[in-house]
C-alpha cells in the first residue's frame, strides 16, 4: 500500500491578478520505505505539492484532486484531525534550517515541542527522547541546552532532521533541506538523511532542484515542468539517459569533473521557466525544447510509456517527430 | 554514520545536565514543571546580576519603593500648611534637609509622601497601559482580516483624539481622584503600544518557525504563546519602560491640571505648587529641583532595568 498518494491534483494560488495555477494535475504514489525525488526549477510547483500535503497554503489556495497519506484522504479531513496528523503522519525537513527554529528557545525544547503538543509523552520522556533524538542526528545530547544561534548551519539542519522524526511520522518531506549549505556539509547531511531512511525504514519525497543530489539519495525521480510531471522513472536510468530534453538539460547542467567536454564549456537551458499564468500552448516546454518541432506547438504531451517503470510526456517518445523533425524556433 | 535505534528509555546520563535527580524518582508532571520554573528563575537571577546597569536601576528603583514603603507609615502632620510653624522658603539646612515652601511646609517631607503616589500610578497605569496594548496588538497583528481592521480603526481613533482632551473629559466625568488618573492614563496611552506590538506580531507571524510549528500540529494558542508571544516580549519590554516614564509624566501633567487628588502629593503636584509660588525666580531652587531629579532617577532605572531584561530575554544580545 503506498503511503503517499496524490490523484490529479491541481492547485491555483489566489492573487489580486486572479488564479495563478502552480500545479497542473499531478499523480504521485510513494510506497513504504520509497524515496521519490521530486526536481525542477524554481517556480515549477514541487514545494507547493509539499505544502499542499500538509495543508499548509494560504487559506484561499485552491486544492483539487485527492491527496490520501496512510489511506485517509487529506483535502476533507476536519482541523481536528488535520492537526493531529500533521507530524505524526508526515512531516517536513524545512528548507532554511536558521529560520525554521526558533531563536529564543532552545533546541531540545523545539524538538521535544511535537512529542509534546501530540501528547505523545511528558516533558521527562520527551526530554530522554530529545536527547537519543539528537545522537541519532549525529550531535551530541548537551546541545538540546544551545540556543539555534550558537549552532553552524549544519548542526541547525540536523536539529531539522532530528525535529521531523521526533513523532515516528510514515512520510518525511524534505523541502530542499541542503540549499544554504556549503558542499561538504551538505554531504554529510545526505548521508545522515539517506543513513535514517534505511534504517528506520521511511518513506520520504525528497524536493530539490540539485539532480545530483536526487540521484544519490532517491528510488524514483519525478521531474516537474510548469506544473506537471514531465518525466518519471527509477533515478539512475532517468538520470543517465533521459527521455524528456527538459531532464536531459537538468542532468547535462552537471559537469563530470574531468570530462573533457566539459572542460571550459558549461551547458545550461537558455530561457526562462514560463509565467503560470501564461503556460504556452501545447507542450508548455516547446519554447525552449532544442528538439522542439511543428506538433508541439499543438499537442499536448501525456505521460507516455518510456521503457520499464518509465514514463516522459514528450511527443519524441512516441515516434511522432519522425518525418516532420524541424526546429521552429 | 551510527544511528542506534530510538528507545523510549534512553540514557539516563544522557539528561544528568538539567535534571539532577535520577529518572527511578517518580514524581508527578506538575512537580516537574514546578522544579523547572524555581530552576529557570534561579538561572535568570544569575544572569540579571551580572548586568552592571540593571543591578543599577534595580538599586535605584528599590530606594524610592523603600522611600514609598516608608510614607505609607509615616506621620502626615507636617504637611498641612496651616499646622507648621517652620520658616518660608528656607534653604536646606539640618531641621530642614531640602528646605521649606511658601507655606513653611517641608520640601523633604513632600518628596517622601510623593514617592507613594507617583510611583503607584506610574506601575498601575503602565500594567494596564501593557495588558491592552499588547492584547490588541496581538489579536490584531496574529488573526489579521476583520478583527485587525475593527481593532485597528479603534487604536487610530486613540492616536488621533488629542490625549490631553481625551484625559480631561474623562477625569471630569469619573471626578478628580487617584483612581481616576489611573484609568485614564491606562485607557488613554495604549494605542501606540498596540500598534508597536501588531507590527512586531505581523512580522514573526510569517517567520518560518511559526509556519513549521503550524505544520507539527501546534494551534492558535500554541503558537501564540510558544513563538508569538515569546518574540514580541522585547518589544513589549522596551516599550512598558517607556510607558511607565511617559505615565509617571502624565501623572505630572495631570496633577498639575488639577485633575489629580487635591488631598495627596505627588511629584508632579509639588513642581505645579513650586511653579505657582514662583520658586524659580525667587531662586528657590530646593523646592521644585528635588522632585524634578527623582522622577528622572525613577524613569532612569525603569529604562536601566529594561536594557537588562532585553539583553537577556533576548539571546542574541547575550554576553557569552
Amino acid at each position: 500500500m503506498s503511503v503517499l498518494s496524490l490523484k490529479d491534483v491541481h492547485i491555483t494560488y489566489h492573487t489580486a491578478a486572479g488564479g495563478v495555477p502552480a500545479v497542473r494535475g499531478v499523480d504521485i504514489e510513494v510506497a513504504k520505505g520509497e524515496v521519490l525525488g521530486l526536481a525542477g526549477e524554481s517556480g515549477c510547483g514541487k514545494s507547493t505539492i509539499a505544502g499542499a500535503i500538509l495543508r499548509l497554503l494560504p487559506s484561499r489556495t485552491k486544492v483539487e484532486g485527492s491527496i490520501t497519506l496512510d489511506g485517509e484522504d487529506i483535502l476533507s479531513m476536519k482541523l481536528g484531525r488535520l492537526r493531529a496528523v500533521r507530524w505524526t503522519g508526515a512531516s517536513i525537513v524545512f528548507q532554511g534550517a536558521m529560520h525554521a527554529l526558533n531563536p529564543v528557545q532552545r533546541v531540545g525544547d523545539q524538538i521535544g515541542e511535537a512529542i509534546t503538543v501530540h501528547n505523545q509523552a511528558g516533558e521527562r520522556e520527551a526530554k530522554v527522547r530529545v536527547g537519543s533524538l539528537l545522537e541519532q542526528v549525529g550531535l551530541p545530547t548537551r546541545r538540546a541546552a544551545d540556543y539555534p544561534h550558537e549552532l553552524s548551519g549544519g548542526q541547525k539542519q540536523r536539529v531539522m532532521i532530528a525535529m521531523a522524526l521526533a513523532c515516528n511520522p510514515s512520510l518525511i518531506i524534505a523541502d530542499e533541506p541542503t540549499t544554504a549549505l556549503d558542499v561538504m556539509v551538505q554531504a554529510q547531511v545526505l548521508r545522515l538523511m539517506k543513513d535514517l531512511q534505511r534504517d528506520l525504514g521511511l518513506s520520504m519525497v525528497f524536493i530539490t532542484h540539485d539532480l545530483s543530489v536526487l540521484v544519490e539519495t532517491s528510488d524514483r525521480l519525478a521531474i516537474m515542468y510548469a506544473g506537471k510531471i514531465v518525466e518519471e522513472g527509477p533515478a539512475t536510468s532517468v538520470f543517465e539517459d533521459p527521455k524528456h530534453p527538459y531532464t536531459a538539460a537538468l542532468a547535462a547542467a552537471f559537469p563530470q569533473i574531468g570530462d573533457r567536454r566539459f572542460r571550459g564549456n558549461p551547458t545550461g537551458l537558455g530561457g526562462d521557466p514560463p509565467d503560470p499564468q501564461e503556460i504556452p500552448s501545447g507542450c508548455p516546454f516547446h519554447p525552449r525544447c532544442p528538439a522542439a518541432f511543428a506538433d508541439c506547438q499543438r499537442t499536448v504531451p501525456e505521460l507516455y510509456a518510456a521503457g520499464t517503470g518509465r514514463r516522459a510526456a514528450c511527443l519524441l517518445v512516441t515516434g511522432a517527430h519522425a518525418s516532420t523533425a524541424e526546429v521552429t524556433e | 554514520m551510527q544511528t542506534p535505534p530510538i528507545t523510549p528509555g534512553g540514557d539516563p546520563n544522557l539528561t544528568s545536565g538539567r535534571i539532577p535527580e535520577s529518572l527511578a524518582e517518580v514524581r508527578s508532571p506538575r512537580q516537574i514543571r514546578r522544579a523547572r520554573r524555581r530552576r529557570a528563575l534561579s538561572t535568570f537571577w544569575a544572569q540579571y546580576r551580572k548586568s552592571k546597569m540593571g543591578m543599577a536601576g534595580l538599586i535605584i528603583l528599590a530606594f524610592f519603593a523603600a522611600v514609598a514603603i516608608f510614607a505609607v507609615f509615616a506621620s502626615k502632620d507636617g504637611l498641612d500648611p496651616t499646622l507648621v510653624e517652620g520658616p518660608r522658603l528656607a534653604s536646606p539646612s539640618a531641621t530642614y534637609p531640602l528646605g521649606t515652601d511658601s507655606f513653611g511646609v517641608s520640601v523633604l517631607t513632600q518628596v517622601i509622601q510623593g514617592s507613594k503616589i507617583s510611583l503607584l500610578v506610574g506601575l498601575v497605569a503602565s500594567i494596564m497601559t501593557i495588558a491592552i496594548g499588547a492584547l490588541v496588538g496581538i489579536v490584531s497583528g496574529y488573526r489579521g482580516g476583520t478583527y485587525d481592521t475593527l481593532l485597528m480603526r479603534f487604536t487610530d481613533f486613540g492616536l488621533v483624539v488629542p490625549w490631553l482632551a481625551l484625559a480631561i473629559i474623562l477625569a471630569s466625568i469619573i471626578g478628580p481622584s487617584l483612581v481616576t488618573i489611573i484609568l485614564v492614563i491606562g485607557l488613554t496611552s495604549w494605542p501606540g503600544t498596540a500598534r508597536l506590538v501588531r507590527s512586531q506580531v505581523l512580522s514573526v507571524r510569517e517567520r518560518p518557525y511559526v509556519e513549521r510549528a503550524r505544520a507539527l500540529g501546534g494551534g492558535n494558542w500554541h503558537m501564540i504563546a510558544h513563538h508569538v508571544l515569546p518574540n514580541v516580549m522585547p518589544v513589549i519590554l522596551a516599550n512598558a519602560v517607556l510607558v511607565v516614564a511617559i505615565a509617571i509624566l502624565s501623572e505630572t501633567a495631570l496633577s498639575f491640571l488639577g485633575l489629580g487628588d487635591p488631598f495627596s502629593f505627588s511629584w508632579g503636584g509639588i513642581i505645579e505648587s513650586a511653579f505657582n509660588g514662583h520658586a524659580t525666580t525667587l531662586g528657590a531652587w530646593w523646592w521644585i529641583g528635588p522632585p524634578g531629579v527623582c522622577i528622572v532617577l525613577v524613569v532612569l532605572a525603569f529604562t536601566m532595568i529594561g536594557f537588562a531584561l532585553d539583553e537577556i530575554i533576548n539571546p542574541k544580545l547575550r554576553e557569552r
